[in-house]
């Protein structure tokens, strides 16, 4: 068993909705996932699946090796859930809900507990109806890391932590190395920060699935340079977009494998000086949100995105 | 105030269905009365005899109230005593609804956010369900008039539901300011509720054979909103005293407003324990189920204790009339009419237990749409054992309520006819007689939960059926086709009456087949559905 989730084809439909349109997943065991999309992509859809809450219409879908709608039970033990909007019952206190939670997933590490809710900085004894959102978040994810469980389901766990919490989050997250991580994410930085690799899905499908190296070899470097002379040849290299050039400044993209051959052509007119962006996964991510559902526009390149 | 217009809007936008729903049905109903009395007793003689008849039914004077008249407009406002408990439970839960509910649920910060001022939201609250029981009050007078009854006694009696609506509203509004949950502040103005109905019981009852205790009818607001006697003496000045009384409340409950955070109650929250000792699906259903099923014990006690203790007095009424004693000795004499007044009363409860089976089983499809149940059905939980946690409690909830009720009446009962022992069983068996009933209403509940759970509230329309049964039934001529609708239809009159098996079997095989119906569904659905 080398895949702790093995996602194919997966449909699921709400009405007319089409919330998952052949959707494909494959979470390594140990590896920490990234799972990204744009608001409404499906991602909490799939979780949903994954934990066997609503059935799937079509496609192949396996957890732990088992089947998640029919052995729901039984993997439960073994996976923990963060929901992306937590709410709990208002009138018990968090200590309580953190552990009810973990009893129900089969045990609890008591230490790891005390230990998390220290880092959290969560007061256990506060009414549920009393915590905001974020110390809501905090009761789940202390529930879900202090679980002896092999996989953690996170499904935008950040998005009501501030800064310093944030930083704590990736902290136990990188702590977590052995247990297998599928974290739903909307915050790139941390995506970059902590996943092995991730897939990014739209509307339902997935578009782009990989290492994050990987993925950045995908994505462009730009450039920006002062030359002592003309340019010549930069504008007829295949890799090269966008190219701005006014009085020996020029100004391009850069595709990762034509780098070596734009430098190249940079260095024979003479560099003054040159500022390089390395590429970003924001990038990457914006050329694939900003092209949901609009085949006919053109980024500033001239190229039609889809 | 700013913004109270926009927000009245919103809520008659949110409550398009509900609330004409309510407003029509509460005001058609009295006007049936109208032909199913007058086709029953024709003549001036046979309404003379049926209500002297019931006005010395302690049966039914605790049910409806006291009757003053034999004219059909006094009959038929008579027959309909019960409506304003109906009235008054939705002013309460309309009210709640749109003012703690919307708190509780963070919406209501983000109107505050908006240019709405600070009581916007009790006002409109007010404002619409107040409104909405005037026109449900008007649409009953011009009914009534419409079928030829006196003007003014259609206008006192409309006015009497519709004040019935207002004094309920500002209790409403005032118990939301009181608790920071929408769950304890319904119980608590339930309670109100609750306690109004059994003054005005026990005042009433005991006024009929000039008992100490009639004055006890004029601390509830329902022995006011009745003492407009309508038909009768028409006391109009009676709704000032109400509308008075309701602006009472209203100033209590903006001053209690205005005093507390939005989002809080008047009473700090207490801190919780640190570390929690729940650990599996049935502790946690407990947890949330504790309240609501001490609140039901403790209301069924009481109406226990008052029903219990009227009875005695049920049998002194067989007074010096020859005629009444004939027919009195028909219906089995002095203890053949207690048996039958408890036999009615404990079949009231049966009904009422109908609502905490159905309230109970709803818990599960709250905890649905709150969210609550994704994190527990994402552990080691299987969806029937999360499921069996609140079906339980809507099973044996009742049974709790009925036996603690049966207990009460049947301990009071017999200290005063001294025969504690000899009253407490079969009153025991008269409670426990009606659970098949009521494991309908759970079932159905359950169905709907399993297979359609957006409509899963429906399952209070199954209630309404019972109820409307039981109040147009008894006696107005309906087809029996109509009444073998309900379920308590079906039961055997205990104390007293005859135990045929077949039907509790059939009414248990139902019930069964209806609840696994809709276990199987929840199991097949999608989770939230």
């Amino acid at each position: 068993m080398t895949d702790a989730i093995s996602v194919a084809g997966l449909v699921k439909t709400f009405g007319r909705t089409r919330a998952l349109d052949g959707l494909d997943l494959s979470v390594r065991t140990g590896e920490v996932h990234g799972f990204l999309g744009p608001n409404g992509a499906g991602k909490s859809t799939a979780i949903r699946v994954l934990l066997g809450l609503i059935r799937a219409d079509a496609g192949s879908v396996r957890l732990l090796g088992g089947d998640p709608w029919a052995d729901a039970v039984e993997l439960h033990r073994r996976l923990a859930y963060v929901p992306g909007d937590v709410t709990l019952w208002p009138n018990l206190s968090g200590g309580e809900v953190i552990d009810l939670l973990g009893r129900l997933r089969g045990g609890l590490d008591k230490t790891r507990r005390d230990e998390l809710l220290e880092r959290f900085d969560l007061d256990p004894r506060k009414k549920a109806r009393t915590y905001s959102k974020g110390n809501r978040q905090k009761v789940a994810l202390v529930a879900a890391f202090a679980s002896n469980v092999e996989l953690l389901l996170l499904d935008e766990p950040t998005s009501g932590l501030d800064p310093l919490m944030e930083e704590v989050f990736r902290e136990v997250v990188r702590e977590e190395r052995g247990r297998t991580v599928l974290l739903s994410s909307h915050i790139l930085a941390e995506v970059e920060a902590l996943c092995d690799r991730v897939t990014i899905i739209r509307e339902g499908r997935t578009v782009e699935t990989g290492s994050l190296a990987g993925l950045r070899h995908l994505t462009r470097t730009s450039i920006e340079a002062d030359l002592a002379g003309p340019a010549n040849g930069l504008a007829d290299l295949p890799g090269v977009h966008a190219l701005l050039v006014r009085d020996g400044h020029v100004k391009f993209d850069v595709d990762t494998p034509a780098l070596e051959e734009a430098l190249r052509a940079l260095t024979s007119a003479g560099v003054r000086s040159l500022v390089s962006q390395p590429p970003t996964l924001e990038e990457l991510f914006l050329r694939h949100y900003t092209g949901a559902g609009a085949t006919r526009r053109t980024d500033p390149a001239g190229e039609v995105t889809r | 105030m700013t913004g109270t217009w926009q927000l009245v809007r919103l809520i008659l936008r949110r409550d398009r269905v509900i609330m004409p729903l309510w407003v029509v049905v509460l005001a058609v109903v009295p006007m049936s009365y109208v032909a199913s009395i007058d086709g029953l007793f024709p003549t001036a003689a046979e309404k003379a005899q049926y209500a002297t008849t019931s006005a010395t039914n302690a049966g039914f004077v605790a049910l409806y109230g006291q009757l003053f008249g034999s004219s059909i407009g006094e009959l038929v406002a008579w027959r309909a005593g019960f409506i304003p408990v109906v009235v008054g439970l939705i002013a309460i839960l309309t009210v709640i609804r749109h003012t703690r509910t919307e708190e509780e649920a963070g919406r209501r910060e983000l109107l505050g956010s908006a240019v709405v001022g600070r009581h916007a939201g009790l006002a409109s609250a007010l404002i619409a369900t107040c409104a909405a029981s005037l026109v449900m009050g008007l649409l009953l007078a011009a009914g009534m008039s419409g079928q030829h009854l006196p003007g003014t006694g259609s206008l006192a009696f409309g006015l009497e539901l519709a004040a019935t609506g207002w004094v309920f509203a500002g209790i409403g509004a005032v118990a939301a300011q009181l608790t920071d949950g929408a769950g304890a502040a319904r119980g608590i103005a339930m309670t109100v509720l609750g306690v109004s109905y059994v003054l005005r019981v026990v005042g009433d009852v005991s006024g009929m054979t000039d008992g100490p205790l009639s004055w006890v009818t004029g601390l509830s607001p329902i022995g006011w909103v009745q003492a407009i006697r309508p038909y009768g003496d028409d006391r109009l000045w009676l709704v000032l005293v109400v509308l008075a009384a309701t602006a009472a409340l209203v100033a209590a409950a903006v001053v209690l407003s205005g005093r507390r955070d939005v989002g809080a109650g008047l009473l700090p929250p207490r801190p919780g324990p640190a570390v929690g000792a729940l650990g599996s699906p049935f502790a946690l259903a407990w947890r949330l189920h504790r309240g609501l099923l001490a609140a039901w014990t403790g209301g069924f006690v009481a109406l226990g204790v008052v029903f219990g203790y009227l009875a005695e007095g049920v049998g002194d009424l067989v007074g010096d009339n020859q005629a009444m004693k004939d027919v009195f000795a028909r219906l089995g004499g002095a203890q053949g009419l207690i048996d039958s007044y408890l036999a009615g009363t404990v079949g009231l409860l049966g009904i009422i237990a109908g609502a905490y089976a159905i309230q109970a089983m709803l818990r599960a499809r709250a905890e649905e749409t709150a969210g609550h149940a994704e994190p527990v059905l994402a552990t080691a939980t299987g969806r029937l054992r999360w499921l069996a946690s609140h079906l339980l409690f809507a099973l044996l909830g009742p049974a709790v309520a009925l036996l603690a009720a049966g207990l009460a009446m049947g301990i009071t009962h017999g200290m005063n006819v001294h025969d504690v022992g000899g009253e407490v069983p079969p009153l025991l068996a008269g409670a426990v007689i009606q659970l098949p009933a009521v494991w309908i209403l759970s079932a159905v509940a359950v169905l709907l939960f399993g297979l359609l759970p957006r409509f899963a509230a429906v399952a209070w329309a199954a209630l309404a059926v019972c109820v409307l049964v039981g109040l147009v039934g008894q006696g107005l001529g309906v087809d029996q086709w109509v009444l073998d609708v309900s379920p308590f239809t079906h039961l055997p009159k205990l104390p007293g009456g005859q135990v045929t098996a077949l039907p509790l079997v059939l009414l248990m095989v139902v019930a069964v087949g209806v609840t696994v119906a809709g276990l199987t569904g929840f199991r097949r659905r999608d989770v939230p559905g």
